[in-house]
């Protein structure tokens, strides 16, 4: 069986618009008829990570692959890089500027939730180069 | 599930207007007419205000329906009392409705201010439903709600709708008061929207049905007009505050929750968004939301009359001269069972593609290969809203690939040769080089 394979280009600099990915998935996997905890969990990873690309590296790409078992989400952006991995994965850890803050970003829960809401969940960062976070989340 | 948005198909032309505004995509265009996939329809009336032929109507009732019952009682809407200009009493409305065959009124706003009542003493006190919790009151939304966002079915409030409760309360004053059967009294309800025609006839938390029938304010509006000028006497008649009346606007239960945080959204689009928001677990600072379909809630709907922003300053005058609240729950000889659902609302997912995931898999794998072949101008030629919408169908056997204008451009170009192919299409389709008629 092949698996369903759905791009969707995250803008920078756009806070007011993150969450139209995971909107948009949300409702494709809907009429897959996934659980709808799959779905929800499958969403709020999508939307933190979303988030992150947009503040922290002017935006990337989210590829998500759906199997019968298994859904992948796989975000990618050509940002700063994380030096601190593990400090970032602190739950109230961010290096989010003023401007999120202000729009009520930058608590520090993104990648920690990303993490509660996956069963695997993958980070590959250079530093300069970029990240890519790739969740697993079995159905 | 019976649906009260209906076509009128001597006058619908076709015209595609209706398919782009529909938010749950229910409408296509088959045979140079409009077809509603029942299935998906919330019945939020938004083809029905879009309209331009007028083709697209709520199937309310004829006034000969009160012929059938020795007793009829009117439960109006508080968006009624919104659609007069100079209206200083409430009474006025009231008694006009005794003037043009209702033998008597019961306020859907007294129902509402009863709703309210029981939401301070003891929604917050059970404590243990999820936070936010979301109105039950707008129809459009429990059905759009169990239709797409089935994590948030939980977090609806149990309550009854308050035409609902008054249609319950009416009766059984009417019953008492007459010594008529129940069933000898006509109980039919004023409504601002579609939605609330189609509650009436099929209700989302009841078992059966409280409602003999309905009519739209649009129909009431006008036969009430003389006989509200003409009055001899005004009998007082109304028993709701500000907190009843309130419900009509979007905003007013959230507010007649007095301490409670709230949070009011209207407009269909941002209701979406907001639940959108909500299912991902965002939450807003408020322990209750309400979501009203329509612009400045009830008093948008598409079968009112006025303006809703100027319907909005007149309910905000009207309140002025108005007691916050007049009724109380403990007082009105109600069981906490009375104003509760009857039976849970329910998953019904209508943009399935199939009952087995892998099948529904395969088709997706179909829409998205389809998908990448039109020119996703979303032109509606083909009678879908959008070209992703076309796709579905094609793959749903509810439409054939060539319906899609740029499809047949493909045969024409194979059967008459480039330079023709153009020729066939309107303007602002056409690829080749530019010539007069382009201008």
């Amino acid at each position: 069986m092949e698996t369903i394979k759905l791009v969707y280009p995250v803008e920078g600099g756009d806070l007011i618009e993150a969450g139209e990915a995971s909107s948009k998935m949300k409702l494709t996997l809907k009429k897959l008829g996934l659980p709808p905890d799959i779905i929800r969990r499958a969403s709020i990873c999508m939307y933190e990570g979303e988030i992150n690309m947009v503040i922290h590296a002017d935006g990337g790409q989210a590829e998500v692959e759906v199997g019968l078992d298994e859904i992948t989400i796989r975000m990618e952006d050509h940002g700063p890089g994380i030096p601190d991995v593990n400090k970032a994965m602190e739950e109230g850890f961010s290096t989010a500027g003023d401007t999120a803050r202000d729009l009520g970003f930058g608590a520090g829960m993104g990648l920690p939730n990303i993490k509660r809401y996956s069963d695997k969940m993958n980070i590959e960062t250079t530093v300069g180069q970029g990240t890519v976070v790739t969740v697993k989340i079995k159905i | 599930m019976k649906h009260s948005v209906a076509l009128e198909h001597q006058r619908c032309r076709g015209c595609t207007t209706c398919i782009k505004v529909c938010p749950t995509e229910a409408i296509r265009v088959r045979r140079g007419k409009a077809s509603i996939l029942h299935e998906r329809c919330i019945d939020c009336g938004r083809c029905i205000q879009s309209c331009p032929h007028k083709a697209i109507k709520s199937l309310s009732d004829s006034m000969y329906r009160l012929e059938e019952f020795s007793c009829c009682v009117a439960v109006p809407d508080p968006a009624l009392y919104s659609q007069f200009q100079h209206l200083e009493y409430i009474d006025t409305v009231l008694n006009g409705l005794q003037a043009i065959g209702f033998h008597r009124v019961f306020e859907a706003a007294k129902a509402a201010e009863l709703l309210s009542d029981y939401a301070r003493r003891y929604m917050k006190a059970e404590g243990e439903r999820p936070i936010p919790q979301i109105s039950s009151a707008c129809p459009t939304v429990l059905r759009l709600i169990q239709m797409r966002f089935p994590k948030l079915i939980d977090q609806i409030e149990p309550t009854i709708t308050p035409i609902e409760l008054a249609a319950i309360l009416a009766r059984r004053e009417a019953a008492a008061e007459t010594g008529l059967p129940p069933g000898r009294i006509g109980v039919f309800s004023i409504v601002p929207c579609s939605s609330k025609v189609t509650l009436s006839y099929t209700p989302e938390y009841l078992d059966h049905p409280v409602l003999d029938g309905a009519f739209s304010i649009r129909d009431i509006y006008l036969r009430l007009l003389k006989p509200m000028r003409s009055l001899e006497e005004t009998v007082p008649l109304s028993t709701s505050g500000v907190m009843g009346v309130g419900w009509c606007a979007c905003g007013g239960e959230g507010a007649a929750r007095l301490d409670e945080s709230y949070l009011a959204v209207d407009g269909i689009g941002n209701v979406i968004r907001m639940l959108e928001e909500l299912e991902d677990g965002r939450m807003p600072e408020a322990s209750f939301v309400e979501l009203c379909a329509c612009t400045q809630g009830c008093l948008g709907g598409c079968l009112t009359v006025e303006n809703p922003y100027i319907a909005r300053a007149r309910v905000n005058s009207l309140m002025k001269g108005l007691p916050m609240q007049k009724v109380y729950f403990d007082e009105a000889g109600l069981t906490q069972a009375e104003v509760l659902s009857q039976h849970p609302l329910k998953y019904t997912p209508a943009f399935l593609l199939d009952e087995d995931r892998q099948a529904a898999m395969t088709k997706q794998l179909q829409i998205q290969e389809l998908e990448t072949k039109l020119p996703g101008l979303h032109c509606s030629s083909c009678g879908a809203p959008t070209c992703r919408a076309f796709a579905e169908d094609v793959v749903l056997g509810r439409a054939s690939e060539e319906d899609c204008i740029f499809k047949v451009r493909e045969r024409m170009r194979y059967m008459a040769g480039p330079a023709a192919a153009d020729e066939y299409l309107p303007a602002p389709f056409r690829r080749g080089p530019e010539n007069p008629s382009d201008r």
